[in-house]
């Protein structure tokens, strides 16, 4: 790792007064910049950690019912205590292994957007709300390519608001030494109508996939998307898997989480 | 170099860090306890594990600064002042649960921290758990059988490998 200087402030007003420097950097958990700065592929001057905030921490029920859950909550917080939402929590308590889960953040994750990240594909697929210092931002309009949010600089997100879908479910099929999603489908049927969010897939990182939500909109039932798969042009590849295998895998997966939805 | 200030094993440990030293670092050079073990410095192999105020964390994966304040447990004070060795290290020597030993810490404190939340784990849940601890000898059988006995329960159907 390069050199760095270390801040940890307590407030989110003193966080965002010390991430005005251009040099400096968020870290959250830091299960994933750690390794990157270790890498040298980054080299922030300035660290200010968010792990000190109270604001961030912790989960509650908001307006609506929905499951509020501050962004410097980890992933072992989250498996253990969002009862209320049961595919989020089951989806948290499969991130990485324990001791990850231990320490990384859904705020760290969904800022990252890496694109074979679980995280993404929750927020996306049940539509949550990003809570930022500055504003309120719909998923629909937060990822944006690989790595890429619509966080400016110098933001950072203190909460996601999740509304509670009837019912969702979350198929990972997992990359088998680094545990990220190959491929990973979160399927979310609400009153008025059905989200598929897939991650792991797409060079464009998270995606909606539109067809499969049209053709469930006529009922959960994976017999609707027998058959379907996403386009490949758009699929990554790598040694892992071509990009057919992985539009092939789209399909598997999401008529996996439909049947385990019901 | 800013001052840190951490519980460890029961005692007060400081020191003098930069902003990227990591805890690993900061128990084995600065405190000599050299007992946690950096495998891969890449948070896959959990040879690292320690337990951070009663979580298990790769100590290689967490800036030492980040400690400030916590109560950190190493493998090291796992063991009575004596040198008996604590129920899970008993198992492990019990049924062979090491080869060549490097993963060992990593696993003894991964396995403690298992058994605090769940005191008699199924060994589907032992092997789920023991995910982020990579051994290259064992074969994690007698890893695994080590932590059912710990736990209480009877290990004599686990078949010996």
């Amino acid at each position: 790792m390069y050199s760095f200087d270390f801040e940890k402030p307590s407030t989110i007003a003193d966080a965002v007064a010390a991430l005005a420097d251009d040099d400096a950097q968020a870290l959250a958990g830091g299960q994933t910049l750690i390794p990157t700065l270790k890498q040298r592929l980054a080299s922030p001057e300035k660290l200010i950690s968010l792990t000190g905030i109270p604001e961030l921490q912790g989960i509650c029920t908001g307006d609506n019912g929905a499951l509020c859950i501050g962004a410097g909550t980890t992933h072992a917080d989250v498996a253990a205590g969002a009862g209320a939402f049961p595919a989020l929590a089951a989806l948290a308590g499969n991130i990485g292994d324990p001791a990850v889960r231990s320490r990384g953040t859904i705020g760290g994750s969904v800022a990252n957007n890496d694109p074979s990240a679980c995280y993404p594909a929750a927020v996306l697929g049940a539509g949550a709300t990003v809570v930022t210092n500055a504003r309120e931002i719909a998923a629909d309009d937060f990822f944006d390519g690989l790595f890429e949010t619509a966080l400016e600089e110098g933001e950072i997100i203190t909460e996601v608001r999740f509304p509670i879908p009837e019912v969702a479910n979350y198929q990972k099929f997992e990359q088998p030494a680094s545990r990220f999603a190959l491929v990973g489908v979160f399927v979310v049927k609400f009153a008025d109508g059905v989200r598929v969010a897939v991650t792991g897939a797409s060079e464009e990182g998270v995606f909606r996939w539109r067809e499969a939500e049209n053709a469930l909109s006529n009922g959960m039932d994976a017999a609707l998307i027998e058959g379907m798969s996403p386009n490949a042009d758009d699929m990554i590849t790598d040694l892992h898997g071509s990009a057919a295998y992985r539009a092939h895998l789209v399909g598997v997966m999401t008529r996996r989480a439909v049947a385990a939805a019901n | 170099m800013s001052q840190v200030t951490m519980t460890v094993n029961g005692k007060t440990a400081t020191g003098d860090v930069e902003g990227r030293t990591l805890l690993s670092q900061f128990l084995r050079e600065n405190l000599n306890l050299t007992g946690t073990h950096v495998g891969c410095d890449t948070s896959q192999c959990g040879a690292c594990v320690v337990h951070v105020d009663g979580k298990a964390v790769k100590s290689c994966t967490m800036l030492a600064l980040e400690a400030e304040g916590a109560d950190v447990a190493t493998i090291e004070g796992q063991a009575a002042p004596d040198g008996t060795l604590n129920t899970i290290q008993q198992a492990f020597q019990d049924h062979h649960g090491l080869q060549c030993g490097f993963c060992t810490p990593g696993m003894v404190m991964s396995a403690a921290a298992l058994l605090k939340d769940n005191p008699k784990p199924t060994e589907t849940e032992v092997r789920d758990y023991l995910e982020g601890n990579i051994c290259r000898c064992t074969g994690y059988h007698n890893i695994v059988k080590a932590i059912m006995a710990a736990s209480g329960q009877d290990v004599s159907s686990i078949a010996a490998e």
